[in-house]
Formats: C-alpha cells, sequence, structure tokens
C-alpha cells in the first residue's frame, strides 16, 4: 500500500502541498508522485534511515527537566519536506528584508534621539515597561549602526493562503543548525531524488555567518577573532553552538575562557597564552553577559565584557540591547516603523494583533478571549500563551485576572488556522501543523536563508510546534521551477 | 587552541585509549582461561586490582567481573564509564574534532549502551569487546587521517599515550605474578602461557616474535613491552612519541623533565635481577612517573592548579 494523495485527509486548512481537491500543488507535483510510487516498507525504510541518520549525526536537543545521566534528546525529524516555489520565497525574503531593516533603524533611534517617540508614531511609555530595554546601551553606536545581526522570524501561512509574521526573535533565536543538518540528512536518505529538482542550496550559511561577524571587527584583519561564546553544554542548544563554531572553523568558547584586560579589550585563554578577540557571536542572553553591569551572580558571562564593548574594542553579536524589539508588543509597531523609517509599505503583512495596554483593544480581547490567542510579550517557547479556542473556563478566567495587573505585558492575535503538511505515520500521510523560521543576516549585508526551520506540530490537531513541547521538524526545500 | 579545549581534547584521547585497553585485557584473560587446565582459572579479580579500582569488596567470580569492567556505571574505569566520558569530553569540543569522529564515538556509545547485556554472556563477549576494540582504532584512524596535525592533534597524542604507557604498566604489574592461583605448583608452561597473554593482551605477541625472536620469557617480555622503541604499545616508545608531541608545544619545560625522569628510570631497569616484588615496585613508580607528566601538563596547558585537577574533567 502507498500513499494516494486523493484519500489524503483534507481539512479546512490550506495544506502546502496538497489542494482542496487532494491534488499536488504545482511546485510540490513530482514530489507528490514520487512518494505515490512508495510501498509502505519502502517508506519505513527510509524513515528508519532518516532516523538513524539522526542518532549517528547527534542531532539533539536538550531538555531541562531530564533527570540526570543523557540529557540529549533526538528531535523527531519528517521525511516529507516542505515545498515552496522560489518566485514566492523571493518576495518573502524582500519583505524579511526590509522588516529587518527598519527593526534595526528603530533599535539605533531607540537608543540616540527616539525620534520615533518624539513623532508620536511608538509611545514611549513602552520602552520605560519593556523587560529588554537596556538603559546602559544609550548613546551607543555599534559598528555599521546594525543591532540585531542575526534575526530569526516565525512566518505561518494562514487559510487564507497569505505568509504572516509571528513574531520575530533578535535577542538569541537558535534552529538554524537544525536547517541545516535537516538538509544532510536529506542528502543521504534521498540522493536520488535531489537530482529531479532545482533545490536552492542552503549550505552557505556557515560563510555568510562568519562574512557578517567578520565585518564587525574593531580591528581592520584580514583574519579577525571571531568566537561563539556558549552556555555550556547544558544549555538546550548546546548542540548548535557548537555546530556553528565548527562549521565557522572558530573557537566555541565559554565564558571561563574569556578575560577582560586591564586595556579593556577581551582575550581569550589558550595554551599560548592570552589571545586577543575581536568579535564574539555571544549566544547568552543580555542579563548574564556581565556580571558587573547585569545579573551579578552570573558565572556564565565574562566580567568587563560589556566595558569592552561600550569602548568599541569588541563587537558583540547580537548587541546588548537589541532585544527591545524583540517583544510582542513592539512587534504591533512594525508596520508603522516600516512607514515611519523607509517610508515603503510592509510586504509582508503581520498577523492583527491586539494590545491589552490600549483600553479599547483591552475591552475587546477580555470580550472575546474564546476566539483569540493571548501572549505575554516577553516569553519565548510558547510558554504562558493562552489558545482561546482549546481553553477552559477557568483557565480565561485567571488569565483575564493576569491582563488586568498587567495589560502593557499581553497581546491577542485571533486565533490563525496554521497550514499542514504531509507528515508520515505509518506509512499514511496525514496533515498536521506547521510554521517556518527563516533567519536573516545583517551587517555590511543581508542575507536571508534559502527557506528555514519547518517545525511540525506532530499531535494531531495540536498547532504548538516548540520543539520542547512535541514538536518535530521537517526540511523545507526552496524551489525554482524557472531552472 | 584554548586551554580548556586542550585539557578536553587530552581527556577524550585517554578514555578512548582506556575502552579500548580495557576491552583487550578482558579478551585475553577470557581466552587465558579456555586455555588453563580445568581447576586452573585465572583470577578476575586481579583484572580489577589492573584498573586500580579500590574499595570493590564483592567476591569476584567471571561474571561480576566483567559487569565491573564493562557495564557498571559506578565503576569509573568500566568500558561504558570510559566512552561516556569520552563522548561527553566529545561533545563539549564538537566544534574542533572532525565531525565524522563525533559521529563514531557517538555511535560506539550507543552501542557499548545497548550492547553491554549481550556482553556479559560467553558468545556475546567477544564481538562486543572485539567491536569496541575496532571501533576505537577507526577513531584513531579516521583523527589521525583527518584531523590537522596541530596542537589539538599534539594533545590528543599525548592523552593516548599517556594512558597506554600506564596501562601497559598495569597490565605487567598484576599479570606477571597472581593471574594464576599459587604459581609454584603449576606447571611451567603456564608460566609461559601466561606471559604469552599478556602479550597478547597488548596484541603484541607477533611483533615480539618479529623483534625479539626469541620464545617467551619472562625477561624478555618484560625488556620488549618496556623499552621497545618500535613497539607502538611499549612504554619507551610511548615516551620517545609523548617527548617529540612536546617539542611542538610552547612552555614545554618542565613537562620534558618530568618525561626525562621517568626515561632515566626505565633505561636503569634490570629486569634479570627484578624479583617479584621489585618488579612490582617498579611498575608502581614509573606510574607515579605518569602522573607527573599529567600533572604538569594540566598546569602547563589546561589552566589547572596541580592541586584541583579532576580525573575525569567532564563527569557524566
Amino acid at each position: 500500500m502507498a500513499i494516494e494523495w486523493k484519500k489524503y485527509n483534507y481539512p479546512e486548512f490550506y495544506d502546502e502541498l496538497i489542494d482542496q481537491k487532494g491534488k499536488p500543488r504545482k511546485v510540490a507535483a513530482k514530489l507528490a508522485k514520487h512518494f505515490e510510487t512508495l510501498e509502505t516498507e519502502e517508506l519505513d525504510k527510509l524513515k528508519n534511515a532518516a532516523e538513524l541518520s539522526i542518532k549517528e549525526m547527534g542531532i539533539t536537543f536538550t531538555v531541562y527537566d531530564h533527570e540526570g545521566g543523557s540529557i540529549d534528546r533526538q528531535w523527531p525529524f519528517d521525511i516529507i519536506p516542505r515545498v515552496t516555489s522560489k518566485s514566492e520565497w523571493d518576495i518573502v525574503a524582500a519583505g524579511l528584508k526590509q522588516r529587518v531593516r527598519a527593526l534595526n533603524m528603530f533599535i539605533d533611534d531607540i537608543y540616540h534621539e527616539q525620534k520615533i517617540v518624539k513623532d508620536k508614531v511608538f509611545p514611549g511609555e513602552l520602552l520605560t515597561k519593556s523587560k529588554n530595554f537596556r538603559k546602559q546601551c544609550m548613546g551607543i553606536s555599534p559598528p555599521l549602526g546594525v543591532w540585531a545581526h542575526i534575526c530569526g522570524s516565525d512566518l505561518v501561512r494562514h487559510d487564507d493562503g497569505q505568509i504572516y509574521v509571528l513574531e520575530d526573535n533578535l535577542r538569541v533565536p537558535s534552529g538554524v543548525s537544525y536547517m541545516l543538518e535537516n538538509r544532510q540528512v536529506m542528502k543521504r536518505v534521498f540522493a536520488d531524488l535531489f537530482g529531479d529538482f532545482s533545490i536552492m542550496p542552503v549550505d552557505d550559511y556557515a560563510s555568510q555567518l562568519f562574512d557578517t561577524l567578520a565585518a564587525l571587527s574593531p580591528r581592520p584583519a584580514e583574519y579577525p577573532q571571531v568566537v561563539v561564546l556558549t552556555p555550556g553544554i547544558y544549555n538546550s542548544a548546546y548542540f548548535e553552538h557548537s555546530y556553528l563554531a565548527q562549521q565557522m572553523g572558530c573557537e566555541l568558547v565559554e565564558g571561563s575562557d574569556l578575560v577582560v584586560g586591564e586595556d579593556d579589550c577581551v582575550y581569550m585563554k589558550t595554551i599560548y597564552g592570552l589571545d586577543r578577540v575581536d568579535v564574539i557571536y555571544r549566544r547568552i542572553d543580555d542579563l548574564f553577559l556581565d556580571p558587573e553591569v547585569f545579573h551579578p551572580d552570573s558565572v556564565l558571562g565574562v566580567p568587563g565584557i560589556m566595558r569592552a564593548w561600550l569602548k568599541g574594542n569588541v563587537a558583540l553579536a547580537n548587541a546588548p540591547g537589541a532585544g527591545v524589539a524583540d517583544d510582542k508588543v513592539v512587534y504591533g509597531h512594525v508596520p508603522d516603523m516600516i512607514k515611519y523609517y523607509l517610508s515603503e509599505e510592509i510586504i509582508l503583512p503581520n498577523v492583527p494583533t491586539y494590545m491589552c495596554m490600549r483600553e479599547k483593544d483591552l475591552q475587546y480581547v477580555l470580550e472575546h478571549m474564546e476566539e483569540l490567542v493571548i501572549k505575554p510579550a516577553n516569553e519565548s517557547g510558547g510558554y504562558g500563551m493562552l489558545i482561546g479556542p482549546r481553553s477552559t473556563k477557568k483557565e480565561r478566567d485567571t488569565f483575564a485576572k493576569l491582563i488586568r495587573e498587567d495589560p502593557r505585558n499581553y497581546i491577542a492575535q485571533p486565533t490563525l488556522n496554521l497550514s499542514t503538511v504531509p507528515t508520515l505515520f505509518d506509512g499514511n500521510a496525514e496533515p498536521r501543523h506547521v510554521d517556518m523560521r527563516p533567519f536573516i543576516l545583517s551587517s555590511d549585508q543581508i542575507h536571508v536563508t534559502m527557506g528555514g526551520l519547518t517545525r511540525v506540530a506532530l499531535v494531531k490537531g495540536s498547532l504548538v510546534v516548540n520543539s520542547s513541547q512535541g514538536g518535530g521538524s521537517k526540511d523545507t526545500w526552496i524551489i525554482d521551477e524557472e531552472a | 587552541m584554548l586551554s580548556r579545549v586542550a585539557g578536553n581534547i587530552y581527556w577524550m584521547a585517554r578514555y578512548l585509549e582506556r575502552a579500548e585497553d580495557l576491552a583487550r585485557l578482558i579478551n585475553v584473560n577470557a581466552n587465558l582461561a579456555l586455555d588453563l587446565p580445568k581447576g586452573l582459572s585465572p583470577i578476575w579479580g586481579q583484572l580489577v586490582a589492573i584498573t586500580g579500582a579500590e574499595g570493590y569488596a564483592e567476591e569476584f567470580n567471571e561474571r561480576s567481573v566483567l559487569k565491573f569492567l564493562i557495564s557498571d556505571k559506578k565503576n569509573q574505569v568500566s568500558i561504558m564509564s570510559s566512552m561516556a566520558f569520552a563522548r561527553e569530553n566529545a561533545r563539549t569540543i564538537r566544534d574542533v574534532i572532525p565531525r565524522e569522529i563525533w559521529e563514531t564515538i557517538n555511535t560506539t556509545y550507543l552501542y557499548s549502551k545497548d550492547q553491554a547485556q549481550q556482553a556479559l554472556t560467553k558468545r556475546g563477549r567477544y564481538p562486543f569487546l572485539q567491536e569496541i576494540i575496532t571501533q576505537c582504532q577507526t577513531i584513531t584512524g579516521t583523527l589521525s587521517g583527518t584531523m590537522n596535525h596541530d596542537a589539538g592533534y599534539t594533545f590528543l597524542k599525548l592523552g593516548r599515550l599517556l594512558e597506554r604507557a600506564d596501562m601497559t604498566t598495569r597490565i605487567i604489574d598484576t599479570r606477571s605474578a597472581n593471574l594464576i592461583p599459587d604459581a609454584t605448583t603449576s606447571a611451567a608452561t603456564y608460566d609461559n602461557l601466561q606471559w604469552m597473554s599478556v602479550l597478547k593482551s597488548l596484541t603484541g605477541y607477533q611483533m615480539y616474535r618479529r623483534e625479539m625472536q626469541l620464545a617467551i620469557k619472562r625477561e624478555d617480555v618484560l625488556r620488549f613491552l618496556l623499552q621497545s622503541k618500535v613497539f607502538p604499545r611499549a612504554v619507551a616508545y610511548c615516551l620517545n612519541e609523548v617527548e617529540s608531541g612536546l617539542d611542538a608545544l610552547p612552555n614545554n619545560e618542565r613537562t620534558l623533565l618530568a618525561v626525562h625522569r621517568v626515561k632515566r628510570q626505565l633505561d636503569h631497569m634490570e629486569y634479570r635481577k627484578l624479583k617479584q616484588e621489585e618488579l612490582q615496585n617498579s611498575m608502581d613508580h614509573l606510574q607515579v612517573g605518569f602522573a607527573n607528566i599529567h600533572s604538569e601538563l594540566s598546569v602547563a596547558y589546561f589552566g589547572e592548579d596541580a592541586t584541583t585537577q579532576s580525573q575525569t574533567q567532564v563527569a557524566g
């Protein structure tokens, strides 16, 4: 028995591969046909081969609440890729570039003259309450005026067929290593398929990342010393930190490997003695970066590193304070920012967002809790949200109380019907909801990844795609149909 | 190269070598058991003593010793613990070692974890141990063939060589007398058999024949295992390689001194005259010498105080 797309259980959502009549979409036609020719046993074999590859490659993520010993878990991977045409992707990429340019101008403005506040386009009181606004950064001009060098924006497609930006991650976005590794796994397992398509490669990410970082170096050198700063092996994204360091040929350092000298420069401890560091791709949150400035008891950070950064002796990516724009309340203002700074219309739309700080919106949210998704402004990983249609009366009451206590901290959005992609279960393809996180690199140039990390909610009907909560991932193919 | 990373590479190599040597040791002891006449069985407890594990008071029989040395997670020098520590160290330096190496170490670790029960059966033992040895050799070979032979590779070699030299002296130490109970009453043939098993546990039998062209005799075997400059598991060979590795590193004076001290000790040994007890003392001295080399390395390169170093670097 093989997959029959005619029998594909098509629900009322938009499916990325199969249209409402059970016909494969044009861009996915060849792929869909290929899967139809595979018998159940063959599918099982391919699935097992992919799982084995993942196990052997040691592609893992870490869960916090695991009992001692092994703390790594393999991340479930589905072998049916998500497919998008390059012509559609080009528009998305243009939208992402536009967005990140505006966000960087916004952050730079916020830490300098705050023109956008003076011109009453952005409410200033949002800053004073923002958890991610760093007053220590006022007046700082990081190299090239760029604050968010690596941005991961979450995209979803609604049942209207439109792709929306759900949020922008500007602090330490993760997931890119899984995007790269998923492609490796697919190449190992589906070597025969790759010849039939023009699948846009993703492999150049690491070298683009290195160039992005190297361009920030305070010392004009041909080979600036770039390092990746990790909190260590117990961090959930440690795999990715080491992966990126390896791919870029950089040192992977922990806080204890670095010292700040009396000259306010950053050095790493090597077997040859101290060696000056130019650029730090830090995967540690702002607040743990420097115990002299932020959390005094942080052992992950490097005492004095902020001093070195403020003096311009070392570049930090992303810059401390960049997270001010990584906030679900600020998100609501991105369309205004694009108009304000770029005099352009937004290419890639925001999800309509109700801000509880506005009296009118608050009223609407409280009256329509059952239809909305309500999110705290500063949580990530899908924690602390209320999904209205699936909530109980008790949960809604608790949330209403939380919102009234701190309206600034909550936003609400209509429940989006996330698009689906066929996902393999026991030799059968079933629709499962997905999102996608592309990565945008900015310094002297802006690069957008070809596609991104597609995350899939493996539980039937679930909309939660986070790895820590039962999500898996898929490879993402951007196909050039003209090639 | 970061000091911490140098330490991790060094320990990774030590643990890999340890896993391999343990597998060799068990393998050959098991073979010896098959050759000995009924009623005469090698004392399995000696295997535990070789690893330096202390305070393990349980009565030793074949099965309990195998379990202890292969799959006991509480025993820090079991094959499984060694693989787990090797993997943890490798995990912290995934950015430095070639990805194939990480994949092989990871696979071998998973294998040792999944198959450990199998290894406790008489039939499953040999394939298990052989697989561990082969995988460790594969890792060593792949590293040699794919990793830059830079400072990192030097630390890898240093870790492997010191562990290997140490293990060779431990094997000599305990094997020289006590493997067969009540040696005076057993026939002399079994004495030779026993020295042959010492050689075999180091895959040294064939090389001994080629190099020494002598029958198996205690003093010749000892000379071969301690002083050969061509047999890669001989102590002198390991120390020479350690020395040449150190030559490429900065700030090496004190470590080199420690190496020279052990080499002198080795040169002055007279095997013919060494009685059993003296031999054991000499081996203990060599082991203290290796520990000194290790301390000097830790202070010079791994950023550790001589007093605070831990044996595991990254505890699993």
